[in-house]
């Protein structure tokens, strides 16, 4: 009975629709074939990442959730065969590049944004601007390093500042494309609706759209920020390390992602363990900036 | 080119009895080489509701929003005729756009509250005039004129875009007059609205017209007769290959839609083209 051919009912014989689950109807089968083909493959692409985050649990969990996490997570880094020992420096240095790298890159991302996205989207210097973009989205992390080196570095040497300008030159793409976006969402009848009130332009922008697109932009920066936080490349060349807390943002700079990469390449078992710690607590900064993403960006309109 | 001119139909300017508010005198709308609509003469009577009626693509929009210079937004439009406002030309040079905009509320077809609460949606022209009195008492008092003040009066806070489409409508009404202008254009404010919220608005339009001069484009005849003192019946000249858009007659609504003048107005009323 499974196949009753239910276009030709017009023409003859009407049987009475079979409706119930045919579980061994083909459709029903190659359905349910390739439902479990997905599950498949599903399963596979989350086992590296289901492995990762247990490693750094397992590996860096046993110091930051033991007993002397306040000396982990405060303390300076340990020289040689020293035990105990921290990554604070690291932990600020990070927390303090990204602090500039944003203060730098989103007023100007933001303000761009609004020129692309909302005074002038279709002039030359808008589509060559977001197409620039575009590109350097996808430019290597380590070219930032270099580029910033190059223009900043060489004056001035290495610094907390120099570092956070190279994470700035790799947010600035990602802002400016996201809070593009989330202007060109706002709907042109509240665009009208503003204007039908007697707003100039500027008003537009400043009352409708940015706090319109607002969840967007947010969404934008704390994506941003998430990315910048995690790199390690640029800072190599810009900010270099320390071992002590910053004290001023024109001297090199401890990172997370430095220390990760100096102290996993050590000979002692401490340095070791504390990198792991280091990579832990980096994921989890990373984490906690993508949860606020999302929190942020649930949409409005 | 002139011969044709001469021959072109242009309708017998309306005499209306009250103050004129708007005297609006369209020679041509232009969008970029596309003569939307030529030679009409629309007054709009004070603290009266004119109406705009015609098949679509006729150009009421666009004269409608001619009327406060809506229509600068769109950079290929050009306006030649005059628009006067209280005996100024609103298309002077020196004339700013968005004064005139603050006079001239607008309610567009598809309801548009902003997304924010909705008290800060009916305060939003308030602050933008840097309105210096008591916020909640106005804007308790334009959701009040909008027959809107009920439904919401314990749920302010809450987003505009939370209300349903008639309710988001009136309170674009409530946004529109919060701030007292001179005149409100409504753009067929009810042709998203189901009918028992075009009931709703009608007679909220019917009470606006107690202190408010109102410009109303309508595609539904009824409306027109139930609403309108006046109506101006617009329609499109395609002899020409053209599009162009012009004003068939107007005149006080029983004489247009009881006794039209024009053959044409007639066959548009009884249903015989739309
Ligand atoms: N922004 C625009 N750009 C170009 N042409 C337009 C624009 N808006 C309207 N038009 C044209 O102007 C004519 C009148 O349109 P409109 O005023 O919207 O008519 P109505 O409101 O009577 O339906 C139509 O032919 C329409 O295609
Ligand atoms: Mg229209």
């Amino acid at each position: 009975m499974s196949d009753i051919d239910s276009t030709s009912r017009l023409e003859g014989a009407f049987a009475l629709p079979q409706l119930d689950y045919q579980a061994l109807e083909p459709r029903a089968l190659k359905s349910g074939f390739l439902t479990s083909l997905t599950w498949i493959a599903a399963l596979l692409a989350s086992i590296p990442l289901f492995s990762v985050i247990y490693m750094l649990l397992a590996q860096g969990g046993t110091r930051l959730f033991g007993a002397d996490v306040v000396e982990v997570l405060t303390g300076l880094p340990p020289a040689g065969f020293e035990i105990g020992g921290g990554i604070g420096p690291a932990i600020l240095g990070t927390l303090v590049m990204v602090g500039i790298a944003s203060a730098i890159s989103v007023p100007f991302g933001i303000l761009a944004a609004v020129y692309l996205g909302v005074l002038d989207p279709t002039s030359k210097i808008a589509t060559t601007s977001r197409f620039l973009a575009k590109v350097l989205t996808g430019f290597p992390s380590i070219l930032a390093g270099v580029f910033v080196y190059a223009v900043v570095v060489i004056h001035w040497g290495y610094s907390a500042l120099a570092g956070g300008v190279a994470l700035a030159v790799l947010m600035l793409p990602t802002l400016v494309l996201a809070a593009e976006e989330a202007m060109a969402q706002v709907p042109q009848k509240m665009k009208d609706a503003a204007y039908g009130m007697g707003c100039t332009q500027t008003e537009v922008i400043w009352k409708v759209v940015l706090p319109t697109g607002l969840p967007g932009i947010l969404t934008g920066v704390m994506l941003a920020v998430a990315g910048a936080a995690g790199e390690s490349a640029p800072l190599l060349f810009t900010a270099l390390f320390s071992n002590y807390y910053i004290s001023e943002l024109a001297e090199p700079t401890a990172s997370l992602s430095i220390l990760i990469y100096n102290f996993s390449g050590m000979p002692f078992e401490n340095q070791i363990e504390l990198a792991w710690t280091a990579s832990l607590v980096l994921v989890l900064i990373v984490l906690l900036f993508n949860i606020l993403a999302r929190l942020v960006g649930r949409p409005k309109v | 080119m002139n011969a044709i001119a001469e021959a072109l139909f242009v309708a017998e300017p309306f005499q209306a009895a009250g103050d004129i508010v708007i005297d609006c005198n369209v020679n041509n709308i232009f969008y970029g080489d596309f003569l939307a609509v030529r030679d009409s003469t629309v007054p709009i009577e004070k603290k009266k509701i004119t109406g705009f009626i015609g098949p679509s693509g006729c150009g009421k929009s666009t004269v409608l929003r001619s009327l406060n210079r809506m229509n600068d937004l769109i950079s290929a439009f050009r306006f030649e005729g005059s628009v006067m406002y209280h005996g100024q030309d609103i298309y002077a040079k020196k004339v700013d756009p968005v004064v005139v905009r603050r006079y001239i509320g607008m309610v567009f077809q598809q309801p548009n509250p902003f997304s924010m609460s909705i008290f800060d949606n009916v305060a939003f022209g308030l602050r933008l005039n840097r309105f210096k009195g008591d916020l909640e008492e106005r804007v308790e008092r334009a959701l009040k004129r909008a027959a809107l003040w009920k439904e919401v009066k314990d749920k302010l806070k809450n987003s505009g875009l939370s209300l349903s489409g008639g309710q988001q409508q009136r309170l674009c009404i409530a946004r529109a007059i919060a701030t007292e202008p001179d005149v409100l254009l409504m753009d067929e404010p009810c042709s998203a609205l189901d009918p028992i919220a075009t009931r709703q608005v009608e007679e909220l339009m019917l009470e606006l017209k107690q202190n408010y001069t109102v410009a109303l484009v309508t595609h539904n005849m009824q409306q027109a007769t139930r609403v309108a003192d006046t109506t101006a019946f617009f329609s499109v000249d395609i002899s020409r290959g053209g599009r162009t858009g012009y004003l068939v007659e107007m005149g006080p609504t029983r004489q247009i839609f009881e006794a039209p003048r024009e053959q044409l107005t007639k066959e548009y009323i009884s249903g015989e083209f739309s």
